[in-house]
């Protein structure tokens, strides 16, 4: 009777759910359900005003294919490090899970690099939030990904910093892995924009 | 189990505790948490009605003088919003606090600071958005803020209509934040045994409004940030001369705004559902039709928003397709009444002033309901849109409906909370008066409609047939001012002199009737467990065998004091070794530093950000990391 007493008191930082999942990994799930709603519709905005700008320049003369998919791939390799980084939490090697997510940061911030300069070069060929349709619905949706993929960086890199001041015990996964769900939730909708705008013919 | 008591009560850390007035802001006790959303949302809903107040002041007469057009336009802008966002809404969350945690058998819900978050965020963003009548003039394009009467050309005399689009973006953040708890408190933190067909209907209809919350805001905050960025950062997302289409913005807002409407209602019939089986003594009739049709409606809810748009010009198709989908979704409505009728169908009713609302509730939103079903009708509907006739409608099922429904709840849960009843004769006075004056109100405006008076107009000529009924709804509307009143007066009056409450006044079938009134800071003593449907008639019915023999308070029709363990303060959480959240002010700081954040662009557009956005940025972020960061005590 004691021994469950106790078992219940070291469980107390850990409270029975009635599912059994952590209160956090399903919030984070819900947020992310949200987000869905959120991306949609910044998409959808996109896709009703597809071809339909009265000026340009135009999406087809715009946007470099090629440059992008790399950027691309660099987000893509992001989320396999974020697995790793998740993996080394797993098998409790705290330095290896640091240096996997300080790699996805960085990659992260590659792509955010990789973006500015882009957006960049298409102000620079007169492309701007007010120019006309695809500029505004570009540049906002595109924009508020990017955003997005800045806050993760930042939580990547809370989460190294955390780790070293030794916030993060061993064996301590679930932090990581609810970054990991938001990171990975971030690339996807990077892959519905990328195939959404840059790859569909105009 | 007593050992582990002890050795837990000399090792407990030391909490952080706050004296007075910061007791209440630092909270993240559910109970306080709803009672503060209570408050604020009953003082705006007094604002709201002043502002309606004013509109049927000004319509009273033919040719009316109380205020000139703008105004008007400000007035009837900031009634819908105040009572949609600032109170119907918050009102609906109060319940969600105090109620969903006792009836599921939690200490507290899944997230505390998160809920005092909630609260805040949604009281900041109110005065952000109420602070644009002292700086300018208050929004004017109506609550649902069509484009392109909202875009800079045609609307930047005042800073209104930045005000509504960057307190609405902050409200919304409010509602969001509130959802997800509630979302995850319900699927996660009900008492063992507890199964979601054992959840009373109130909780059933939180779980659904939140997944609606979750889903319909964000498509609101898109619309909202395209119009802000059009305001602020010169884009075309609602610009025809660039070849925009501002019909985006009608199905942006009315793909948010439909579900919006069941938002309002589903918690107020979760009540009704609730309160109904109470008072008629019988068990809900259909029970696990009733939770059904309210997840049929929380999914039909999206497949009907353009019958908002039905003089937009969509078309033949699209409007026979909607047409089809909202009579499609009065279906699963009137199952939910007709199972209500079932349940007082041979009852014995106790009639109280609960009961009372709860059957004014059917009464007025069938009405309600019938209204809807003619404005269903594309062709009935041309002739019915942007009059009197749609003000009818929406009144009944928000008025009649939402607001009947949270009073019922109000006079329900009161001694819950507050350990004291509310008077029953002033709870009748304000009933049929209220009754009496609402009817009077908006009954006529059927006849309005029919007759062809336009909405958002800000006076009227005479000679149009129009003049007798306004005069009768401006009537209506000074009746319902003061059931108000009484109702003020009854509950300032009652929380300090009230008869005393206990447990449970109303021989109550669920498991918020278990336990004092008010109820501890720690709710239940030991987590019960549940063992079917309304547990605590369970309890006190053992001849069904199916009670765990927890003993159940009497109950107390007279509202005696209720004697016993909790007579002399009773134990606290420490003493029974059990782990409350402490008080945190971060909840406070991130709430106080996002508010700021987008008031912040009201004094100077980013880029670059103004220092008010600066400052509420670096409160957001000192706010979020000491959230994350606090030291674990208590928690």
């Amino acid at each position: 009777m004691a021994e469950a007493s106790l078992a219940g008191h070291l469980e107390a930082h850990e409270p029975e759910t009635t599912t059994g999942l952590n209160h956090r990994k399903v919030l984070m799930w819900i947020f992310l359900g949200s987000e869905c709603l959120f991306f949609g519709s910044l998409i959808s905005t996109y896709l009703i005003y597809r071809n339909r700008s009265l000026v340009g320049p135009f999406p087809q003369d715009t946007f470099d294919i090629p440059y992008t998919s790399v950027s691309s791939f660099v987000l893509l390799m992001s989320s396999l490090t974020m697995v790793l980084a998740l993996a080394a939490a797993h098998r409790r090697n705290l330095a290896q899970m640091r240096l996997w997510l300080l790699t996805t940061a960085l990659l992260g911030t590659v792509f955010i690099g990789g973006q500015v300069y882009e957006f960049t070069s298409f102000v620079n060929h007169g492309l701007s939030l007010s120019k006309n349709l695809f500029g505004t619905t570009f540049f906002v949706l595109t924009g508020f990904h990017g955003a997005h993929v800045t806050v993760g960086v930042i939580i990547m890199l809370s989460l190294v910093f955390n780790s070293w001041r030794g916030g993060i015990k061993e064996g301590e996964t679930l932090g990581i892995e609810i970054a990991g769900l938001y990171w990975h939730f971030v690339d996807v909708v990077w892959i519905v924009i990328f195939t959404v705008v840059y790859l569909l013919p105009y | 189990m007593a050992t582990a008591e002890h050795t837990t009560a000399t090792s407990h850390p030391k909490h952080r505790r706050f004296g007075g007035i910061w007791s209440w802001v630092f909270t993240v006790d559910h109970k306080r948490i709803g009672i503060l959303y209570l408050v604020t949302a009953i003082f705006f809903f007094l604002v709201g009605g002043l502002e309606a107040l004013l509109v049927r002041s000004q319509l009273a007469f033919p040719g009316g003088t109380v205020v000139g057009p703008d105004t008007f336009n400000e007035l009837f802008t900031m009634h819908a919003t105040t009572m949609v966002f600032l109170s119907l809404m918050p009102m609906s969350v109060s319940f969600f606090n105090i109620v969903v945690p006792l009836q599921i058998g939690a200490r507290d819900v899944a997230f505390p600071r998160l809920n005092a978050f909630s609260y805040w965020v949604y009281l900041f963003g109110a005065l952000l958005l109420n602070s644009s009548y002292l700086f300018g003039g208050a929004p004017n394009a109506g609550w649902f803020g069509y484009a392109n009467l909202t875009e800079l050309p045609f609307n930047n005399a005042t800073h209104g209509i930045d005000f509504w689009v960057l307190g609405l973006q902050v409200l919304g953040v409010s509602s969001m934040a509130g959802a997800f708890n509630f979302l995850v408190t319900i699927v996660n933190c009900r008492a063992p045994g507890m199964t979601f067909m054992r959840m009373p209907l109130f909780t059933w209809m939180t779980l659904v409004t939140s997944f609606l919350l979750v889903f319909a805001f964000p498509v609101l905050t898109v619309g909202l940030i395209e119009l802000m960025f059009d305001r602020f950062f010169g884009t075309n997302f609602f610009n025809p001369a660039a070849g925009a289409d501002p019909i985006l913005w009608q199905h942006l807002f009315w793909l948010f705004g439909h579900p919006e409407v069941y938002i309002l209602i589903l918690p107020a019939m979760g009540i009704v559902s609730d309160v109904l089986p109470t008072f008629s003594r019988k068990p809900l009739f259909g029970y696990p039709v009733v939770a059904y049709s309210g997840v049929a409606i929380g999914f039909m809810a999206w497949g009907v928003w353009v019958h908002h748009m039905f003089t937009a010009g969509l078309g033949p198709v699209a409007d026979a397709v909607f047409s089809l989908t909202t009579m499609l979704i009065a279906v699963p409505t009137g199952i939910k009444i007709f199972n209500w009728i079932g349940t007082i169908w041979g009852g014995t009713l106790n009639m109280k002033t609960p009961l009372y609302f709860a059957l004014g509730f059917i009464a007025m939103f069938t009405i309600g309901g019938l209204s809807g079903v003619m404005l269903a009708s594309p062709p009935a509907d041309w002739l019915e849109a942007d009059t009197y006739f749609v003000v009818a409608h929406l009144h009944y099922v928000l008025f009649g409906g939402t607001i009947y429904g949270l009073f019922a709840g109000i006079y329900y849960w009161f001694p819950k909370v507050t350990g004291r009843m509310l008077d029953e004769t002033f709870g009748l006075i304000h009933f049929w008066l209220m009754t009496i004056g609402f009817n009077l109100t908006f009954a006529p405006m059927h006849v309005l409609g029919m007759d062809g008076m336009p909405r958002r107009i800000y006076t009227y000529p005479t000679g149009m047939g129009w003049d007798l009924w306004n005069l009768v709804a401006t009537i209506g509307a000074f009746t319902i001012g003061a059931s108000i009143l009484v109702f003020v007066y009854n509950a300032m009056s009652s929380v300090r002199f009230g008869k005393r409450a206990g447990a449970d006044p109303w021989d109550g079938r669920t498991l918020e009737w278990m336990i004092p009134s008010p109820p501890p800071d720690y709710n239940f003593v030991q987590i019960p467990y549940v063992h079917g449907r309304e547990p605590l008639w369970l309890e006190k019915h053992p001849e069904t065998g199916l009670g765990h023999g927890h003993p159940v308070p009497v109950p107390i029709a007279g509202g005696a004091p209720e004697l016993g363990e909790y007579a002399n303060g009773g134990p606290t959480a420490d003493d029974l070794g059990i782990h409350l959240p402490d008080p945190s002010y971060y909840p406070f700081i991130a709430a106080l530093g996002l508010a700021l954040t987008f008031a912040g662009l009201l004094i100077g557009k980013a880029p670059p950000p103004s220092w008010m956005s600066v400052v509420g940025l670096l409160c957001l972020f000192y706010g979020v990391y000491g959230w994350i960061f606090e030291p674990v005590t208590g928690y």
